[in-house]
Protein backbone atom coordinates (compact mmCIF):
# COMPACT_ATOMS: atom_id res chain seq x y z
CA UNK A 1 0.00 0.00 0.00
CA UNK A 2 2.71 2.09 0.62
CA UNK A 3 4.20 1.92 -2.15
CA UNK A 4 0.86 2.64 -4.06
CA UNK A 5 0.44 5.82 -2.47
CA UNK A 6 3.89 6.62 -3.45
CA UNK A 7 2.96 6.17 -7.30
CA UNK A 8 -0.15 7.84 -6.67
CA UNK A 9 1.49 10.87 -5.85
CA UNK A 10 4.10 10.40 -8.84
CA UNK A 11 1.20 10.68 -11.54
CA UNK A 12 -0.20 13.51 -9.66
CA UNK A 13 2.57 15.50 -9.66
CA UNK A 14 3.43 15.12 -13.33
CA UNK A 15 -0.34 15.85 -14.19
CA UNK A 16 0.22 18.79 -11.92
CA UNK A 17 3.30 20.06 -13.77
CA UNK A 18 1.47 19.17 -17.27
CA UNK A 19 -1.31 21.23 -16.49
CA UNK A 20 0.30 24.16 -13.87
CA UNK A 21 3.31 24.98 -16.21
CA UNK A 22 0.99 26.34 -19.20
CA UNK A 23 -1.29 28.42 -17.12
CA UNK A 24 1.62 29.53 -14.83
CA UNK A 25 3.72 30.34 -18.48
CA UNK A 26 1.20 32.28 -19.53
CA UNK A 27 -0.37 34.45 -16.99
CA UNK A 28 3.51 35.06 -16.94
CA UNK A 29 3.60 35.62 -20.68
CA UNK A 30 0.65 38.31 -20.20
CA UNK A 31 2.62 40.39 -18.08
CA UNK A 32 5.95 40.96 -20.43
CA UNK A 33 3.94 43.52 -22.65
CA UNK A 34 6.10 46.88 -20.91
CA UNK A 35 9.79 46.00 -21.40
CA UNK A 36 11.62 44.92 -18.59
CA UNK A 37 9.27 44.99 -16.01
CA UNK A 38 6.18 42.82 -15.20
CA UNK A 39 2.48 44.88 -15.88
CA UNK A 40 -0.98 44.77 -16.68
CA UNK A 41 -0.34 46.70 -19.68
CA UNK A 42 -1.89 43.24 -22.37
CA UNK A 43 -4.91 43.27 -19.39
CA UNK A 44 -5.57 47.20 -20.12
CA UNK A 45 -5.04 47.05 -23.83
CA UNK A 46 -7.39 44.10 -24.09
CA UNK A 47 -10.23 45.16 -21.84
CA UNK A 48 -9.91 48.79 -23.27
CA UNK A 49 -10.20 47.56 -26.82
CA UNK A 50 -13.93 48.75 -27.83
CA UNK A 51 -14.08 45.71 -30.46
CA UNK A 52 -13.31 43.61 -27.28
CA UNK A 53 -15.89 44.76 -25.57
CA UNK A 54 -18.39 44.80 -28.88
CA UNK A 55 -17.69 41.05 -29.36
CA UNK A 56 -17.63 39.64 -25.70
CA UNK A 57 -21.34 41.35 -25.35
CA UNK A 58 -22.19 39.81 -28.43
CA UNK A 59 -21.14 36.84 -27.20
CA UNK A 60 -22.66 36.72 -23.81
CA UNK A 61 -25.96 37.90 -25.56
CA UNK A 62 -25.94 34.80 -28.08
CA UNK A 63 -25.13 32.23 -25.19
CA UNK A 64 -28.04 34.24 -22.92
CA UNK A 65 -30.12 33.49 -26.02
CA UNK A 66 -28.76 29.61 -26.46
CA UNK A 67 -29.61 29.06 -22.76
CA UNK A 68 -33.41 30.31 -22.93
CA UNK A 69 -34.07 28.47 -26.21
CA UNK A 70 -32.19 25.20 -24.86
CA UNK A 71 -34.53 25.14 -22.02
CA UNK A 72 -37.47 25.82 -23.88
CA UNK A 73 -36.72 23.04 -26.05
CA UNK A 74 -35.18 21.12 -23.71
CA UNK A 75 -37.24 20.72 -20.34
CA UNK A 76 -40.31 20.54 -21.53
CA UNK A 77 -39.43 17.47 -23.58
CA UNK A 78 -37.46 16.10 -20.63
CA UNK A 79 -40.48 16.43 -18.62
CA UNK A 80 -43.16 14.74 -20.74
CA UNK A 81 -41.02 11.69 -21.87
CA UNK A 82 -41.05 11.45 -17.69
CA UNK A 83 -44.33 11.64 -17.49
CA UNK A 84 -45.75 10.36 -20.55
CA UNK A 85 -43.84 8.65 -22.78
CA UNK A 86 -40.94 6.85 -21.19
CA UNK A 87 -40.91 4.50 -24.16
CA UNK A 88 -39.52 7.05 -26.77
CA UNK A 89 -36.18 8.28 -24.49
CA UNK A 90 -33.98 6.35 -26.19
CA UNK A 91 -34.91 7.61 -29.30
CA UNK A 92 -34.50 11.23 -27.31
CA UNK A 93 -31.28 10.11 -25.63
CA UNK A 94 -29.52 8.95 -28.66
CA UNK A 95 -30.73 12.35 -30.80
CA UNK A 96 -29.21 14.62 -27.75
CA UNK A 97 -26.17 12.63 -28.27
CA UNK A 98 -25.42 13.60 -31.88
CA UNK A 99 -23.72 16.63 -31.72
CA UNK A 100 -21.08 14.88 -29.90
CA UNK A 101 -21.02 12.59 -33.00
CA UNK A 102 -21.73 14.95 -35.71
CA UNK A 103 -18.75 17.72 -35.54
CA UNK A 104 -19.67 21.56 -35.30
CA UNK A 105 -18.09 21.94 -38.95
CA UNK A 106 -20.61 20.08 -40.44
CA UNK A 107 -23.74 20.93 -38.69
CA UNK A 108 -22.85 24.68 -39.28
CA UNK A 109 -21.95 23.51 -43.21
CA UNK A 110 -25.49 22.19 -42.90
CA UNK A 111 -26.86 25.17 -42.12
CA UNK A 112 -25.24 27.31 -44.73
CA UNK A 113 -26.78 25.20 -47.38
CA UNK A 114 -29.56 24.65 -46.36
CA UNK A 115 -30.75 27.83 -44.43
CA UNK A 116 -28.88 30.04 -47.42
CA UNK A 117 -30.23 33.80 -49.01
CA UNK A 118 -32.18 31.77 -51.65
CA UNK A 119 -33.64 28.64 -49.76
CA UNK A 120 -37.44 28.66 -48.68
CA UNK A 121 -35.91 29.20 -45.17
CA UNK A 122 -33.76 32.07 -46.00
CA UNK A 123 -32.02 32.62 -42.30
CA UNK A 124 -28.65 33.78 -43.66
CA UNK A 125 -30.71 36.32 -45.69
CA UNK A 126 -30.36 39.16 -42.74
CA UNK A 127 -27.89 39.76 -39.73
CA UNK A 128 -31.05 39.08 -37.60
CA UNK A 129 -31.81 35.85 -39.30
CA UNK A 130 -27.94 34.68 -38.91
CA UNK A 131 -27.40 35.28 -35.29
CA UNK A 132 -30.39 33.90 -34.61
CA UNK A 133 -28.69 30.77 -36.89
CA UNK A 134 -26.03 31.01 -34.76
CA UNK A 135 -28.30 30.68 -31.45
CA UNK A 136 -29.81 27.29 -32.65
CA UNK A 137 -26.02 25.87 -33.86
CA UNK A 138 -25.31 26.84 -30.12
CA UNK A 139 -28.35 25.03 -28.79
CA UNK A 140 -27.37 21.88 -30.60
CA UNK A 141 -24.10 22.09 -29.58
CA UNK A 142 -25.37 22.67 -25.97
CA UNK A 143 -28.18 19.65 -26.76
CA UNK A 144 -26.20 16.84 -24.64
CA UNK A 145 -24.89 18.83 -21.47
CA UNK A 146 -28.80 20.54 -21.83
CA UNK A 147 -30.65 17.82 -21.44
CA UNK A 148 -28.14 15.09 -19.70
CA UNK A 149 -28.67 18.36 -16.56
CA UNK A 150 -32.22 18.70 -16.59
CA UNK A 151 -33.11 14.89 -16.71
CA UNK A 152 -30.98 14.39 -14.02
CA UNK A 153 -32.50 17.22 -11.90
CA UNK A 154 -36.05 15.53 -12.75
CA UNK A 155 -35.04 12.24 -11.81
CA UNK A 156 -34.71 13.87 -8.12
CA UNK A 157 -38.39 15.17 -8.27
CA UNK A 158 -41.62 12.97 -8.47
CA UNK A 159 -43.11 14.47 -11.23
CA UNK A 160 -45.96 12.41 -11.53
CA UNK A 161 -47.28 13.57 -8.07
CA UNK A 162 -46.37 16.77 -8.55
CA UNK A 163 -48.15 16.82 -12.04
CA UNK A 164 -51.28 15.23 -10.81
CA UNK A 165 -51.20 17.53 -7.24
CA UNK A 166 -51.23 20.71 -9.64
CA UNK A 167 -53.84 19.46 -12.17
CA UNK A 168 -55.99 18.49 -8.53
CA UNK A 169 -55.64 22.27 -7.94
CA UNK A 170 -56.52 23.48 -11.75
CA UNK A 171 -53.30 24.01 -12.70
CA UNK A 172 -52.92 23.91 -17.09
CA UNK A 173 -50.03 22.17 -18.65
CA UNK A 174 -48.15 26.33 -18.73
CA UNK A 175 -48.81 26.89 -14.89
CA UNK A 176 -47.81 23.19 -14.25
CA UNK A 177 -44.51 23.39 -16.53
CA UNK A 178 -43.50 26.94 -15.32
CA UNK A 179 -44.55 27.30 -11.86
CA UNK A 180 -44.33 23.89 -10.67
CA UNK A 181 -41.44 21.42 -12.44
CA UNK A 182 -39.45 24.57 -13.24
CA UNK A 183 -38.53 25.60 -9.65
CA UNK A 184 -37.99 22.36 -8.70
CA UNK A 185 -35.10 21.25 -11.32
CA UNK A 186 -33.83 24.90 -11.45
CA UNK A 187 -30.66 23.96 -10.08
CA UNK A 188 -29.82 21.34 -12.73
CA UNK A 189 -31.10 23.74 -15.11
CA UNK A 190 -28.90 26.75 -14.56
CA UNK A 191 -25.82 23.80 -14.33
CA UNK A 192 -26.48 23.50 -17.62
CA UNK A 193 -26.67 26.86 -18.38
CA UNK A 194 -23.68 27.96 -17.41
CA UNK A 195 -21.79 25.11 -19.20
CA UNK A 196 -23.52 26.24 -22.13
CA UNK A 197 -22.14 29.39 -21.53
CA UNK A 198 -18.46 28.35 -20.87
CA UNK A 199 -19.43 26.66 -24.52
CA UNK A 200 -20.71 29.07 -26.50
CA UNK A 201 -18.37 32.21 -25.24
CA UNK A 202 -15.08 31.62 -27.12
CA UNK A 203 -16.67 29.48 -29.52
CA UNK A 204 -14.65 29.95 -33.31
CA UNK A 205 -16.12 27.58 -35.82
CA UNK A 206 -20.42 28.41 -36.16
CA UNK A 207 -19.65 31.98 -35.50
CA UNK A 208 -16.77 32.31 -38.14
CA UNK A 209 -18.61 30.89 -40.89
CA UNK A 210 -21.51 32.29 -40.36
CA UNK A 211 -19.54 35.70 -40.43
CA UNK A 212 -20.72 36.84 -36.83
CA UNK A 213 -19.14 39.50 -34.61
CA UNK A 214 -18.33 37.47 -32.45
CA UNK A 215 -16.06 36.91 -29.85
CA UNK A 216 -14.32 33.79 -31.05
CA UNK A 217 -13.30 35.62 -34.62
CA UNK A 218 -12.18 38.28 -32.22
CA UNK A 219 -9.71 35.61 -30.49
CA UNK A 220 -8.71 34.43 -33.90
CA UNK A 221 -7.67 37.97 -35.28
CA UNK A 222 -6.11 38.92 -32.13
CA UNK A 223 -4.03 35.71 -31.86
CA UNK A 224 -2.82 35.72 -35.27
CA UNK A 225 -1.51 39.72 -35.19
CA UNK A 226 -0.48 40.10 -31.74
CA UNK A 227 1.72 38.64 -28.97
CA UNK A 228 0.73 39.79 -25.89
CA UNK A 229 -2.87 40.12 -25.66
CA UNK A 230 -3.68 36.30 -26.91
CA UNK A 231 -1.97 35.19 -23.40
CA UNK A 232 -4.16 38.14 -21.69
CA UNK A 233 -7.25 36.77 -23.52
CA UNK A 234 -6.26 32.89 -22.54
CA UNK A 235 -5.93 33.67 -18.85
CA UNK A 236 -9.14 35.32 -18.96
CA UNK A 237 -10.84 32.93 -20.93
CA UNK A 238 -9.82 30.34 -18.28
CA UNK A 239 -11.28 32.37 -15.69
CA UNK A 240 -14.22 32.77 -17.40
CA UNK A 241 -14.51 29.12 -17.47
CA UNK A 242 -13.76 28.66 -14.42
CA UNK A 243 -16.15 30.96 -13.09
CA UNK A 244 -19.25 29.01 -15.03
CA UNK A 245 -17.31 25.51 -13.58
CA UNK A 246 -17.28 26.98 -9.88
CA UNK A 247 -20.80 28.28 -10.14
CA UNK A 248 -22.07 24.84 -11.26
CA UNK A 249 -20.10 23.34 -8.18
CA UNK A 250 -21.76 25.81 -5.86
CA UNK A 251 -25.24 25.31 -7.49
CA UNK A 252 -24.73 21.65 -7.10
CA UNK A 253 -24.87 21.90 -3.06
CA UNK A 254 -27.73 23.08 -3.23
CA UNK A 255 -29.54 20.68 -5.55
CA UNK A 256 -31.37 18.25 -3.49
CA UNK A 257 -29.36 15.01 -2.19
CA UNK A 258 -32.01 11.81 -2.56
CA UNK A 259 -33.85 10.62 -5.35
CA UNK A 260 -37.35 10.25 -4.05
CA UNK A 261 -37.96 7.74 -6.50
CA UNK A 262 -36.29 5.10 -8.15
CA UNK A 263 -35.14 6.14 -11.76
CA UNK B 1 -63.05 3.36 -22.68
CA UNK B 2 -61.73 -0.01 -21.57
CA UNK B 3 -60.37 -0.64 -25.40
CA UNK B 4 -58.15 2.42 -25.39
CA UNK B 5 -56.86 1.48 -22.07
CA UNK B 6 -56.19 -1.96 -23.42
CA UNK B 7 -54.54 -0.93 -26.40
CA UNK B 8 -51.99 1.30 -24.77
CA UNK B 9 -50.70 -0.87 -22.03
CA UNK B 10 -48.28 1.82 -20.43
CA UNK B 11 -51.29 4.07 -19.57
CA UNK B 12 -53.07 0.71 -18.63
CA UNK B 13 -50.66 0.24 -15.67
CA UNK B 14 -50.85 3.70 -14.19
CA UNK B 15 -53.34 5.01 -12.20
CA UNK B 16 -56.60 6.03 -14.33
CA UNK B 17 -56.73 9.45 -15.25
CA UNK B 18 -60.14 11.24 -15.56
CA UNK B 19 -61.87 10.39 -18.37
CA UNK B 20 -62.34 13.48 -19.84
CA UNK B 21 -58.77 13.96 -20.07
CA UNK B 22 -58.11 10.52 -22.00
CA UNK B 23 -60.81 11.25 -24.65
CA UNK B 24 -58.27 14.25 -25.63
CA UNK B 25 -55.33 12.82 -24.74
CA UNK B 26 -54.15 11.08 -28.34
CA UNK B 27 -53.94 14.25 -30.15
CA UNK B 28 -51.77 16.02 -27.33
CA UNK B 29 -49.69 12.83 -26.47
CA UNK B 30 -46.75 14.51 -28.51
CA UNK B 31 -47.12 18.08 -27.78
CA UNK B 32 -44.70 17.59 -25.32
CA UNK B 33 -41.75 16.86 -26.98
CA UNK B 34 -43.25 18.29 -30.16
CA UNK B 35 -40.57 21.16 -30.23
CA UNK B 36 -37.51 19.20 -29.09
CA UNK B 37 -38.98 16.93 -32.19
CA UNK B 38 -39.23 19.66 -34.93
CA UNK B 39 -35.90 21.63 -33.91
CA UNK B 40 -33.81 18.08 -34.44
CA UNK B 41 -35.21 17.59 -37.17
CA UNK B 42 -34.76 21.14 -38.76
CA UNK B 43 -31.22 21.80 -37.10
CA UNK B 44 -29.48 18.57 -36.50
CA UNK B 45 -31.04 15.59 -38.75
CA UNK B 46 -31.93 18.07 -42.75
CA UNK B 47 -28.99 19.54 -42.67
CA UNK B 48 -26.82 16.43 -42.01
CA UNK B 49 -28.62 14.60 -44.26
CA UNK B 50 -28.79 17.10 -46.71
CA UNK B 51 -24.72 17.02 -46.71
CA UNK B 52 -25.19 13.03 -47.07
CA UNK B 53 -27.11 13.01 -50.07
CA UNK B 54 -25.00 16.22 -51.48
CA UNK B 55 -22.44 13.75 -51.35
CA UNK B 56 -23.75 11.55 -53.80
CA UNK B 57 -24.64 14.09 -56.19
CA UNK B 58 -22.77 15.89 -59.20
CA UNK B 59 -22.80 19.68 -59.53
CA UNK B 60 -26.53 18.86 -61.84
CA UNK B 61 -28.45 16.86 -59.07
CA UNK B 62 -27.59 13.47 -60.92
CA UNK B 63 -26.27 10.19 -58.78
CA UNK B 64 -22.29 9.53 -58.50
CA UNK B 65 -19.98 7.86 -56.28
CA UNK B 66 -17.46 10.35 -57.54
CA UNK B 67 -16.86 12.69 -54.91
CA UNK B 68 -16.88 10.21 -52.08
CA UNK B 69 -14.13 8.30 -54.33
CA UNK B 70 -12.31 11.48 -54.76
CA UNK B 71 -12.18 11.82 -50.49
CA UNK B 72 -9.36 8.38 -51.54
CA UNK B 73 -7.67 9.11 -54.73
CA UNK B 74 -7.11 12.90 -54.01
CA UNK B 75 -3.45 12.70 -52.27
CA UNK B 76 -4.10 16.06 -50.30
CA UNK B 77 -7.45 15.18 -49.08
CA UNK B 78 -6.65 11.47 -48.25
CA UNK B 79 -3.45 12.43 -46.02
CA UNK B 80 -5.67 15.24 -44.44
CA UNK B 81 -8.18 12.07 -43.64
CA UNK B 82 -4.90 10.44 -42.31
CA UNK B 83 -3.38 13.17 -40.33
CA UNK B 84 -6.53 13.93 -38.53
CA UNK B 85 -7.03 10.01 -37.89
CA UNK B 86 -3.69 9.76 -36.40
CA UNK B 87 -3.70 12.93 -33.92
CA UNK B 88 -7.57 11.57 -32.83
CA UNK B 89 -6.46 8.25 -32.43
CA UNK B 90 -3.33 9.03 -30.63
CA UNK B 91 -4.81 11.56 -28.45
CA UNK B 92 -7.53 9.66 -27.25
CA UNK B 93 -5.44 6.71 -26.25
CA UNK B 94 -3.31 8.50 -24.67
CA UNK B 95 -5.16 10.94 -22.99
CA UNK B 96 -7.59 8.04 -22.26
CA UNK B 97 -4.41 5.93 -19.96
CA UNK B 98 -3.44 9.46 -18.62
CA UNK B 99 -6.21 10.38 -17.56
CA UNK B 100 -7.21 6.85 -15.84
CA UNK B 101 -3.82 6.95 -14.09
CA UNK B 102 -4.62 10.16 -12.40
CA UNK B 103 -8.26 8.71 -11.54
CA UNK B 104 -7.04 5.88 -9.96
CA UNK B 105 -4.92 7.82 -8.18
CA UNK B 106 -6.78 10.24 -6.51
CA UNK B 107 -9.48 7.43 -5.83
CA UNK B 108 -7.82 4.79 -4.67
CA UNK B 109 -4.08 6.08 -4.25
CA UNK B 110 -5.04 7.25 -0.25
CA UNK B 111 -4.13 10.75 -1.06
CA UNK B 112 -5.56 13.53 1.08
CA UNK B 113 -9.22 14.29 -0.02
CA UNK B 114 -8.54 17.74 -0.92
CA UNK B 115 -6.46 16.17 -3.79
CA UNK B 116 -9.35 14.38 -5.07
CA UNK B 117 -11.71 17.09 -5.04
CA UNK B 118 -8.99 19.77 -6.30
CA UNK B 119 -8.32 17.17 -8.80
CA UNK B 120 -12.14 17.61 -10.17
CA UNK B 121 -13.01 20.71 -10.47
CA UNK B 122 -10.02 21.78 -12.32
CA UNK B 123 -10.72 18.92 -14.40
CA UNK B 124 -14.35 20.16 -15.10
CA UNK B 125 -12.49 23.67 -16.08
CA UNK B 126 -9.78 22.04 -18.15
CA UNK B 127 -11.92 19.86 -20.25
CA UNK B 128 -13.85 22.44 -21.32
CA UNK B 129 -10.94 25.02 -21.90
CA UNK B 130 -10.36 24.09 -25.20
CA UNK B 131 -10.27 26.10 -28.87
CA UNK B 132 -8.45 29.30 -29.34
CA UNK B 133 -7.08 30.41 -25.70
CA UNK B 134 -5.85 26.88 -25.28
CA UNK B 135 -3.59 27.48 -28.13
CA UNK B 136 -2.59 30.92 -27.31
CA UNK B 137 -1.93 28.56 -23.87
CA UNK B 138 0.44 26.96 -25.84
CA UNK B 139 2.02 29.37 -27.42
CA UNK B 140 3.02 31.47 -24.86
CA UNK B 141 4.62 28.22 -22.83
CA UNK B 142 6.09 26.43 -26.28
CA UNK B 143 5.95 28.53 -28.75
CA UNK B 144 9.15 30.11 -30.41
CA UNK B 145 9.72 32.80 -27.67
CA UNK B 146 7.35 31.17 -24.95
CA UNK B 147 8.40 31.32 -21.57
CA UNK B 148 9.63 27.36 -21.37
CA UNK B 149 11.30 27.08 -24.74
CA UNK B 150 13.41 30.35 -23.70
CA UNK B 151 13.86 28.32 -20.41
CA UNK B 152 14.97 25.61 -21.45
CA UNK B 153 17.44 27.10 -24.32
CA UNK B 154 18.78 29.47 -21.39
CA UNK B 155 19.06 27.22 -18.48
CA UNK B 156 19.94 24.08 -20.25
CA UNK B 157 21.36 25.01 -23.45
CA UNK B 158 18.36 22.76 -24.93
CA UNK B 159 17.02 24.56 -27.88
CA UNK B 160 13.16 21.98 -28.57
CA UNK B 161 12.84 23.80 -31.98
CA UNK B 162 16.34 22.29 -33.28
CA UNK B 163 15.16 18.84 -31.76
CA UNK B 164 12.17 19.17 -34.16
CA UNK B 165 9.21 20.25 -32.17
CA UNK B 166 6.77 21.94 -33.74
CA UNK B 167 2.39 22.83 -32.86
CA UNK B 168 2.08 21.51 -36.27
CA UNK B 169 3.68 18.40 -36.18
CA UNK B 170 1.44 14.91 -35.03
CA UNK B 171 2.83 14.62 -31.53
CA UNK B 172 2.80 19.28 -31.33
CA UNK B 173 -1.00 18.94 -31.47
CA UNK B 174 -1.42 15.58 -29.70
CA UNK B 175 0.64 17.39 -26.34
CA UNK B 176 -1.82 20.52 -27.26
CA UNK B 177 -4.93 18.35 -27.34
CA UNK B 178 -3.72 16.08 -24.40
CA UNK B 179 -4.92 19.29 -21.90
CA UNK B 180 -8.46 18.86 -22.70
CA UNK B 181 -8.52 15.46 -23.46
CA UNK B 182 -7.03 13.95 -20.40
CA UNK B 183 -9.41 15.88 -17.77
CA UNK B 184 -12.82 14.76 -19.62
CA UNK B 185 -11.59 11.18 -19.27
CA UNK B 186 -10.83 12.07 -15.69
CA UNK B 187 -14.38 13.82 -15.28
CA UNK B 188 -16.34 10.66 -16.74
CA UNK B 189 -14.17 7.98 -15.45
CA UNK B 190 -13.54 8.99 -11.92
CA UNK B 191 -17.82 8.02 -10.93
CA UNK B 192 -17.23 4.43 -12.56
CA UNK B 193 -14.31 3.75 -10.39
CA UNK B 194 -16.60 5.00 -7.52
CA UNK B 195 -18.43 2.40 -8.44
CA UNK B 196 -15.98 -0.17 -8.00
CA UNK B 197 -17.12 -1.58 -4.58
CA UNK B 198 -14.90 -2.35 -2.11
CA UNK B 199 -16.53 -5.47 -1.37
CA UNK B 200 -15.25 -7.03 -4.12
CA UNK B 201 -12.08 -6.32 -3.60
CA UNK B 202 -12.45 -8.05 -0.27
CA UNK B 203 -14.19 -10.91 -2.00
CA UNK B 204 -11.40 -11.34 -4.08
CA UNK B 205 -8.81 -11.25 -1.74
CA UNK B 206 -10.48 -14.04 0.28
CA UNK B 207 -10.79 -16.34 -2.52
CA UNK B 208 -7.04 -16.09 -2.61
CA UNK B 209 -6.89 -13.00 -5.47
CA UNK B 210 -3.63 -11.76 -5.80
CA UNK B 211 -3.68 -8.00 -6.34
CA UNK B 212 -3.04 -8.36 -10.00
CA UNK B 213 -5.76 -11.05 -10.49
CA UNK B 214 -8.46 -8.36 -9.42
CA UNK B 215 -6.76 -6.40 -11.52
CA UNK B 216 -7.43 -8.21 -14.38
CA UNK B 217 -10.30 -10.28 -13.59
CA UNK B 218 -12.61 -7.20 -11.87
CA UNK B 219 -11.73 -4.24 -11.88
CA UNK B 220 -10.75 -4.43 -15.63
CA UNK B 221 -14.08 -6.13 -16.85
CA UNK B 222 -16.18 -3.81 -15.29
CA UNK B 223 -14.67 -0.37 -16.53
CA UNK B 224 -13.97 -1.56 -19.83
CA UNK B 225 -17.31 0.21 -21.19
CA UNK B 226 -16.97 3.11 -19.91
CA UNK B 227 -13.48 3.33 -20.37
CA UNK B 228 -13.83 2.53 -24.75
CA UNK B 229 -17.12 4.56 -24.73
CA UNK B 230 -14.99 7.53 -23.54
CA UNK B 231 -12.11 6.84 -25.56
CA UNK B 232 -14.53 6.88 -28.14
CA UNK B 233 -15.76 10.84 -27.39
CA UNK B 234 -12.22 11.58 -26.86
CA UNK B 235 -11.83 10.17 -30.46
CA UNK B 236 -14.48 12.30 -31.66
CA UNK B 237 -13.65 15.63 -29.92
CA UNK B 238 -10.65 15.65 -31.55
CA UNK B 239 -11.28 14.76 -34.66
CA UNK B 240 -13.86 17.49 -34.48
CA UNK B 241 -12.21 19.63 -33.23
CA UNK B 242 -10.42 23.08 -35.44
CA UNK B 243 -9.91 26.26 -33.33
CA UNK B 244 -7.25 25.00 -32.00
CA UNK B 245 -5.13 24.23 -34.71
CA UNK B 246 -6.44 27.29 -37.08
CA UNK B 247 -5.22 29.46 -34.07
CA UNK B 248 -1.87 27.83 -34.30
CA UNK B 249 -0.94 27.56 -38.58
CA UNK B 250 -4.46 29.34 -39.55
CA UNK B 251 -5.78 27.69 -43.03
CA UNK B 252 -2.16 25.84 -43.96
CA UNK B 253 -2.29 22.66 -41.85
CA UNK B 254 -3.62 19.63 -43.46
CA UNK B 255 -6.32 18.09 -41.43
CA UNK B 256 -9.44 17.42 -42.36
CA UNK B 257 -11.70 19.88 -39.99
CA UNK B 258 -9.64 22.94 -41.46
CA UNK B 259 -9.61 21.59 -44.98
CA UNK B 260 -13.54 22.09 -44.95
CA UNK B 261 -13.39 25.30 -43.51
CA UNK B 262 -11.21 26.18 -46.29
CA UNK B 263 -13.80 24.53 -48.71
CA UNK B 264 -17.00 26.23 -46.94
CA UNK B 265 -14.81 29.89 -46.94
CA UNK B 266 -14.09 29.82 -50.59
CA UNK B 267 -14.29 26.21 -52.31
CA UNK B 268 -10.45 25.92 -52.48
CA UNK B 269 -11.24 22.69 -54.12
CA UNK B 270 -13.75 23.77 -57.12
CA UNK B 271 -16.09 21.34 -56.87
CA UNK B 272 -18.93 22.33 -54.49
CA UNK B 273 -20.13 18.73 -53.89
CA UNK B 274 -16.35 17.60 -52.74
CA UNK B 275 -17.52 19.43 -49.61
CA UNK B 276 -20.28 18.13 -48.63
CA UNK B 277 -18.08 14.49 -49.48
CA UNK B 278 -15.22 15.90 -47.18
CA UNK B 279 -18.48 16.53 -44.20
CA UNK B 280 -19.95 12.97 -45.33
CA UNK B 281 -16.48 11.28 -44.62
CA UNK B 282 -16.25 12.88 -41.18
CA UNK B 283 -19.77 11.64 -40.21
CA UNK B 284 -18.74 8.21 -41.42
CA UNK B 285 -15.68 7.98 -39.14
CA UNK B 286 -17.29 9.42 -36.21
CA UNK B 287 -20.23 7.42 -36.98
CA UNK B 288 -18.10 3.83 -37.11
CA UNK B 289 -16.23 4.57 -34.06
CA UNK B 290 -19.30 4.82 -32.17
CA UNK B 291 -20.79 1.64 -34.28
CA UNK B 292 -17.78 -0.20 -32.93
CA UNK B 293 -18.49 0.75 -28.93
CA UNK B 294 -21.75 -0.25 -29.66
CA UNK B 295 -20.96 -3.85 -30.89
CA UNK B 296 -18.12 -3.94 -28.42
CA UNK B 297 -20.19 -2.89 -25.22
CA UNK B 298 -23.20 -5.06 -26.43
CA UNK B 299 -20.49 -8.01 -26.49
CA UNK B 300 -18.99 -7.03 -23.31
CA UNK B 301 -22.44 -6.41 -21.13
CA UNK B 302 -22.89 -9.89 -22.17
CA UNK B 303 -19.74 -11.16 -19.90
CA UNK B 304 -20.66 -9.37 -17.35
CA UNK B 305 -24.18 -11.02 -16.73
Amino acid sequence: MKSGKFWAWVVFGIGTAYFFIPLLATFEFSLRMRRGVHSFDAYQVVLGDPRFQATFLYSVVAAIFTIILGVLIVVPAAYWIRLRLPQIRPVVEFITLLPLVIPAIVIVFGYIRMYGSNSPLPFLASDLGASALLVIGYATLALPYMYRAVDTGLRTIDVRTLTEAAQILGAGWGTIITRVILPNVLIAVLSGAFLTFAIVIGEFTMASLLNRPAFGPYLQNIGANRAYEPAALAIIAFAITWGCMSLIQILSRFAPKSANRPN
Amino acid sequence: MTDLSLSNQSIATKPAPPTEATAFRLPTQWIGVAPFFVFALMFLIMPTLYLVIGAFQTGEGGFTLDNVLQLVSDPSIANSYWVSIKISFWSAIVGAFAGLAIAVAIVRGGLPSWVRSATLTFSGVASNFAGLPLAFAFIATLGRVGIVTVLLRDIFNLNIYALGFNFLTTWGLIVVYLFFQIPLMVVIIVPAIDGLKKEWNEAAATLGATQWQYWRMVVIPVLFPSFLGTVILLFANAFGAIATAYAFAGPQLNIVPIKLYSQINGDVLHNPQLGYAIAFGMIVITGLANVFYIWFRTRSERWLK
